[in-house]
């Protein structure tokens, strides 16, 4: 008998663009270092603290889950995206929060976030603000405590609320500082948002000079790892709503809102997340003016001064509502595709 | 430079084979001709077995209109009429033919006229006589498009030479060696046609054959040459008119529904250089590259080569490579090595490593979205490849306009997570073509 070479068979195309998503998954990773960095710069031992909690419970939570589904993990921090997840939530959480609430955010966020949707790239919303607001509604109180950043034993001492009893009410230290946001809405004092350039004010262990955050988004979407329309419809937008209402005399200073709270981090690291933004063209920027719509109006006349977590969970929500009405137009229709 | 919107930038791949000349390939101990291998009918045998062909003699003839003949590439032999293996391992019917080794090979020259003297019909049946077929892959018969866009009044003929795909340089190295008899493909086409003026689109990466086709083309000739951005699917129908004049097939329709029709550049150097002399297609250039090969480069090679012959001559002797007809993008798999080669081959792509699926399986979508930017026709792969796993075809085929999908392969060559999207959507398809035996439940 002949001996036949034997071919093996695959489906076409026969090459690919090298480009994975865990490689993707890891730059938004290696992305989000330098903030934290600056933050355990600003805040001290208890930003490292938070940060390592969260992503080892996080990271910890996907690993059991592989196990429970048969899966090998790709490495250590397998495809990243738990990792993400992990330090976007420590990033924004207060740094006087008690560690077991950390800890117990980080668990929600894996579990109600994502693993109970069937992991990544199933879950409807973005993890780590599933976690955020589900503290943030469970935990009122130690949720919007502030304390000062650059306090001369921050290295070397955490707060004592850090170490509270799980279940126990949590006794707040002593020293608390207002948000910039807090002032504005309950007491009317606005902020230059130069202060918010030179890290001299005070919020959750993520807001940090929104000049890094700002750079470090560019870098993502140059390298194409984050779609640059998000930032660019929530940034623009807001920037128009809110000249509009300060032309009013109805809000602050359009450069207040950008620099402050939650704004950067929200519409470059979290409105961004791949699995829960829209993909259509169109979808895009509506989902980006949404959100920038939502954040405007809670900060103008909602009850919470920041609000970008809310706005972009309800962001989340509309996504398959997005898609049903901006399907792109296909080549050689007239109409936008025909949709019910 | 003029481009169409969204597309891909793959690696060329082009250097190994582009800067060499075309070279015969040794002749075979035998040929395999599938009756097959044109779109339509299959064409039926008009030599009977121990018969002594000569080379360009037809052997089997059309099977009413819609179907093409063939003739020996050799003089020889006829071995064997009956079945044999096509590229997916089926076996269907061909005549396999084996050459006198003391022959010279020179084609038989039948009767030399003059194209440009005959009338449109008499062109369009001498077209149909020599076998003439797509030979961009394919492989649909020439006459028939012709009679077609006659019918609908198609004015404009365009020449694709853009060869977007990588690694084939076959169309590239005929443009540079034999513009001549491109030129007058060309022109029998448009009097063929009895189309206005002619479109001659090659990608900016070919640039070269720029001044070699002009030199050919005289005042009195309609025919220019424009040069296109290097991007794949540039040489696609639909994008090529989009890139030529801004103008969108039809969903559903054909490039004739705007009054023009696309041919490709190797069909028009063969109907050059063979239908002044009425002699049959019996051999064509075909790209061998791959890094499985060790001597990659343009064969002339017989149609009906048979693969085996090919690999041993090239020294395939690695263990298992991954055989394409093709190019990478579009190319079809080679899962049976007993198989011959067609006159829809354009390559032969010949890889070493391991399917994309063994390297590293899909993981799940994670929305980029880089699919839906990249498609060239505005499709939504990402919603389409979730609705071909469950099954919605009825859905697929209405509202995502799957049948649209040529099957470029771009979203399968973007996506980060590796997701088989264009063999997904080329399974719905055969799914709901089966389908319309027993109707489609509603969804």
């Amino acid at each position: 008998m002949r001996d036949y070479l034997k071919v093996v068979v695959g489906p076409a195309p026969y090459i690919r663009k090298r480009r994975s998503t865990q490689v993707i998954m890891a730059e938004v990773f290696w992305a989000l270092l330098p903030i934290w960095g600056l933050s355990i710069f600003k805040y001290g031992l208890v930003s490292l603290l938070m940060g390592l909690l969260c992503l080892i419970v996080s990271v910890g939570f996907e690993h059991w889950i592989l196990v429970l589904k048969k899966q090998k993990p790709l490495g250590v921090l397998h495809d990243y995206s738990a990792a993400i997840t992990g330090l976007l939530l420590a990033l924004t959480l207060p740094p006087s929060l008690p560690f077991w609430i950390a800890g117990l955010g980080a668990l929600i966020s894996m579990s109600l976030g994502k693993h109970i949707f069937g992991g990544l790239g199933h879950n409807p919303f973005n993890p780590a603000i599933v976690g955020r607001v589900f503290l943030q509604v469970s935990f009122t109180v130690p949720m919007t405590h502030w304390s000062p950043p650059w306090l001369a034993n921050r290295f070397f001492s955490i707060f004592e609320s850090n170490l509270a009893w799980p279940f126990m009410r949590p006794v707040l230290d002593g020293v608390s500082g207002a948000t910039p946001l807090g002032l504005f809405k309950f007491e009317d004092t606005p902020t230059p948002w130069v202060h918010f350039i030179l890290d001299q004010t005070s919020g959750c262990l993520g807001e940090v000079s929104p000049l890094l955050i700002l750079l470090l988004g560019l870098v993502l979407a140059f390298k194409r790892a984050l779609d640059y329309r998000i930032p660019a419809s929530v940034i623009s937008i807001t920037l128009i709503l809110s000249s509009l209402f300060y032309l009013v005399g109805k809000g602050p200073d359009p450069l207040f809102v950008l620099a402050s709270g939650g704004f950067m981090l929200g519409a470059w690291f979290m409105a961004t997340d791949m699995v829960s933004s829209p993909v259509t063209p169109l979808g895009v920027w509506l989902y980006g003016g949404l959100i920038a719509l939502l954040i405007v109006s809670i900060r103008l006349w909602g009850g919470m001064p920041d609000g970008v977590a809310f706005a972009i969970l309800l962001g989340n929500a509309v996504v398959p509502l997005i898609h049903l009405g901006t399907q792109p137009r296909v080549f050689g229709t007239q109409k936008r595709g025909s949709l019910p | 430079m003029k481009s169409f919107p969204q597309g891909i930038h793959p690696p060329q791949m082009k250097d190994q084979t582009q800067s060499v000349a075309i070279k015969r390939f040794d002749f075979a101990p035998y040929y395999i001709l599938l009756l097959n291998q044109q779109i339509g009918k299959p064409a039926i045998p008009v030599v009977k077995e121990g018969q002594e062909v000569l080379r360009g003699e037809k052997i089997a003839d059309a099977d009413g209109d819609f179907s093409s003949p063939i003739h020996s590439p050799v003089t020889g032999k006829v071995v064997k009429l009956g079945l044999s293996l096509d590229l997916n391992g089926a076996m269907v019917p061909s005549i396999i033919t084996a050459p006198y080794p003391a022959s010279s090979q020179i084609p038989q020259v039948l009767n030399p006229s003059n194209p440009l003297d005959c009338t449109q019909e008499e062109l369009i049946q001498k077209i149909k006589n020599i076998g003439m077929v797509g030979l961009g892959g394919a492989a649909f018969p020439t006459h028939l498009k012709l009679k077609s866009s006659i019918k609908k009044g198609v004015k404009t003929l365009v020449i694709n030479g853009c060869e977007c795909e990588p690694y084939l340089t076959a169309d590239h190295r005929i443009m540079l060696e034999k513009p001549e008899q491109i030129i007058q493909g060309v022109r029998i086409l448009l009097k063929g046609l009895n189309a206005e003026k002619a479109i001659i689109a090659i990608e900016d990466n070919k640039a070269d054959c720029l001044p070699v086709l002009r030199k050919f083309i005289t005042a009195t000739d309609k025919i220019t040459v424009e040069i296109l951005q290097t991007k794949y699917p540039q040489g696609a129908e639909k994008t090529l008119i989009k890139s030529l004049f801004d103008l969108e097939v039809p969903s559903g329709g054909l490039p004739a529904d705007l009054g023009i029709m696309v041919a490709n550049i190797t069909t028009l150097f063969e109907l050059g250089a063979l239908l002044p002399l009425n002699q049959g297609i019996i051999e064509r250039v075909v790209t061998i590259t791959g890094d499985g090969v060790k001597k990659p480069g343009n064969y002339l090679l017989p149609i009906g080569t048979p693969l085996e012959f090919i690999l041993e001559k090239l020294e395939v002797n690695h263990r298992h490579p991954q055989v394409i007809f093709g190019g990478p993008m579009m190319g079809k798999p080679v899962t049976c090595t007993q198989t011959a080669t067609t006159k829809g081959v354009t390559g032969i792509l010949i890889l070493k490593g391991k399917t994309q699926q063994a390297t590293s399986p899909p993981l799940a979508c994670i929305g980029c979205g880089e699919c839906v930017a990249l498609c060239p026709l505005y499709l939504n792969p990402y919603e389409m490849v979730k609705l071909a796993q469950n099954s919605r075809l009825r859905e697929l085929r209405d509202k995502y306009h799957l049948f649209d999908c040529f099957e470029c392969g771009n979203c399968s060559w973007v996506c980060p997570s590796k997701i088989e999207l264009t063999q997904s959507f080329k399974t719905a398809k055969s799914q709901i073509q089966n389908l319309k035996l027993h109707p489609l439940k509603t969804a």
